[in-house]
């Protein structure tokens, strides 16, 4: 009897385990397919064609310069490598301006023709078209629709999603963005929380520290969008005033409330690990004359140092992960930050925020995906080189 | 010449009296042991010596402890000073999370030694005084933890040796160590005397016999006897300290 309970055990133990691991392999496999797939789009958005004159010699544009020439900021074909002539950018839209209803037919059915017109009559046209209606016309030269580069993402610095007909997807400013927001927050909470974490465990009174103690366990257990709310309500007019800023959401208000947010798990952590450094080594340093302060920062921080720097890397984890207070208070701009008092926007903030507005399966709901992936890695990164700095105390016991 | 002179001492716990009116001289440069069943307050008394008894919270003394004439509870002791000249051994090996060499310059460096030289001539000194230098000579960096139980003891004597201090406190340093350990660590408090007065907390009475000059037997918070510690273990004056000698409690 004891023995088969004792087998089911452990046969619940294995399947249950396995599972568990199985599942999570598989949520990771997911989002890496998804985050590569943004790779095997077109710059230019599926179902649509570049149609130029066949004098034109361009054959390929990058995603940027496609942007840009939609947006009127290039105006002539030798910026992009072509001959020298200004650029007529053409849309669907602009079937109407040149033709009645009439002549394109009720059902577009003569729109094809038109545009090829259109192209054929001015050489220094780009036309954004649907490539159905560009069946079968001849002499007109399409710019080749490559797949979206590698480079162009991890290197890019625009973030622009929803840009037509071609989105740019540029993730160094939001990359930027959270490193940023969570080095000030680790900055600015280190300190603060050390010294807390060190007058808990070494100075105040059991008294002092019974009462404080589970005040700020109890900060850990507050939502983010209360101190999000906060931030926007206490901080972020307060940086306004403060640096005469034209508007108070920036970086800086996201490193604050961020480091409020992380200052309770540094403390807690710190604390507990100072607490398991046994009395008798304490002991052992004060019986030699040492001080009070030489005891904590000769013996007892050396002694708990891996627990310290993983209260550190928890409240990094949380700072770099943390979404909805940093949505709430950095201002949401996908820029390249230039400083901190700038509005600038993080890798969560970005997929919080746009999650909604992008098409499933689309290449912009995988480049959110991909940025769920960066996220992973750079929270990775920082996990293993913690993991190495904390365990080259050798001579730990 | 006396080295520690304690009067009327009482020291209570909260309300637990855990020392009642003692008074004991000890003398230079000599072995005292201090012997008795556990929780007879020994090792409490041992521990007002360096007053490490100020760390723990609602404890309370009454009498006088003077050391070389001078009471340590008066406010204008130093409690630095006076603990760098009153060093201490743990019961367990206790060494820090350093190197060798590093637990051993430990009590130096915190008292504000920044002489390298002079540094690392007193770490030699203090580990050959500990017995310990052959031992360890050419691994002076490697962590104390690579080191034996018996051997870590050995390094916790230098490492309170290191300072140079006038009285050594050993509160049963030998309990948690090998026979041949604390063959070796009884070796070392006889020739450490030579230099500094021992006072040395013991369960084992054949210990105390064979290191210390003299004995002190506790019981119930109170000093039962004291004297030459052959008188002690041959005819002592109280019928406790009799029973207590060959075994019949404790």
């Amino acid at each position: 009897m004891k023995r088969l309970i004792d087998n089911i055990a452990r046969y619940v133990l294995t399947v249950s385990g396995f599972t568990t691991s199985v599942v999570i392999l598989l949520i990771i496999g997911f989002l890496f397919k998804e985050a590569v797939g943004l790779f095997n789009n077109p710059i230019v958005e599926d179902g649509y064609v570049l149609a130029l004159n066949k004098e034109n010699d361009v054959k390929r544009l990058s995603a940027q310069q496609i942007k840009n020439i939609f947006d009127e900021e290039i105006t002539n074909w030798k910026e992009v490598g072509g001959k020298d002539m200004p650029i007529t950018v053409f849309r669907l839209e602009d079937l109407d301006k040149h033709y009645t209803e009439a002549e394109l037919g009720a059902e577009y059915e003569y729109a094809g023709d038109k545009i090829a017109e259109q192209v054929h009559q001015t050489p220094g046209i780009v036309a954004y078209v649907p490539d159905v209606l560009m069946k079968g016309q001849k002499d007109i030269h399409y710019i080749e629709n490559q797949d979206i580069p590698v480079k162009d993402v991890l290197l890019g610095n625009e973030w622009f999603p929803t840009a037509t007909p071609s989105p740019i997807f540029g993730i160094l400013p939001l990359i930027s963005g959270t490193l940023w927001v969570s080095f000030f927050a680790i900055l600015i909470a280190l300190p603060f929380g050390l010294a807390i974490s060190i007058y808990l465990a070494e100075v105040a009174n059991e008294k002092t520290r019974k009462f404080l103690k589970p005040i700020i366990e109890l900060l850990n257990g507050i939502p983010s969008v209360v101190y999000g709310f906060f931030g926007l309500a206490v901080i972020v007019p307060f940086l306004q005033q403060t640096f005469n800023l034209p508007v108070g959401e920036s970086g800086l208000a996201g490193s604050l409330v961020l480091a409020i947010m992380a200052l309770p798990t540094i403390i807690t952590v710190g604390e507990d690990a100072m607490r398991s450094c046994p009395r008798s080594m304490r002991e052992a340093s004060l019986a030699l004359g040492a001080t009070q302060w030489q005891t904590i920062y000769k013996v007892v921080i050396p002694f708990s140092i891996s627990g310290i720097t993983s209260g550190i890397v928890l409240g990094i984890g949380r700072a770099i992960g943390e979404t909805m207070a940093v949505l709430m208070v950095t201002g949401n701009a996908a820029v390249m930050p230039h400083s901190i008092l700038e509005p600038l926007r993080t890798i969560p903030a970005t997929i919080a925020a746009e999650l909604g507005e992008a098409p499933a399966g689309g290449a912009h709901y995988q480049s959110l995906f991909l940025l769920g992936v960066i996220l992973f890695f750079i929270t990775l990164i920082i996990n293993s080189c913690v993991e190495i700095v904390s365990s080259r105390n050798k001579f730990k016991k | 010449m006396n080295k520690i002179e304690a009067k009327n001492v009482d020291f209570y716990y909260g309300d637990f009296h855990a020392l009642k009116n003692i008074n004991i001289t000890i003398p230079n440069n000599e072995v005292v042991a201090f012997i008795g069943p556990s929780g007879c307050g020994k090792s409490t008394f041992l521990r007002l010596f360096n007053r490490m008894n100020d760390l723990i919270p609602g404890t309370r003394l009454t009498g006088e402890i003077c050391i070389d004439g001078r009471n340590i509870y008066e406010p204008s002791i130093n409690v630095d000073i006076l603990r760098k000249n009153v060093g201490m051994v743990f019961q367990r090996p206790n060494p820090f999370p350093k190197s060798i060499f590093e637990n051993v310059a430990y009590g130096l460096r915190v008292n504000g030694i920044k002489d390298k030289e002079f540094i690392t001539e007193r770490v030699e000194t203090a580990l050959k005084g500990a017995a310990l230098w052959n031992e360890v000579k050419d691994k002076l960096k490697a962590s104390a933890y690579d080191l034996s139980g018996g051997q870590q003891q050995r390094l916790c004597i230098a490492r309170a040796m290191a300072v140079e201090p006038s009285v050594l406190l050993m509160d049963e340093p030998a309990s948690a160590l090998d026979p041949i350990s604390t063959a070796k660590i009884e070796e070392l408090i006889c020739e450490l005397s030579s230099q500094t007065t021992v006072v040395i907390v013991t369960h084992s009475m054949q210990q105390a016999a064979r290191v210390s000059n003299k004995t002190a037997f506790f019981y119930m918070g109170e000093m039962v006897e004291y004297g030459e510690t052959k008188k002690i273990f041959t005819s002592p004056d109280k019928e406790a300290t009799q029973n207590y000698i060959t075994g019949r409690f404790g």
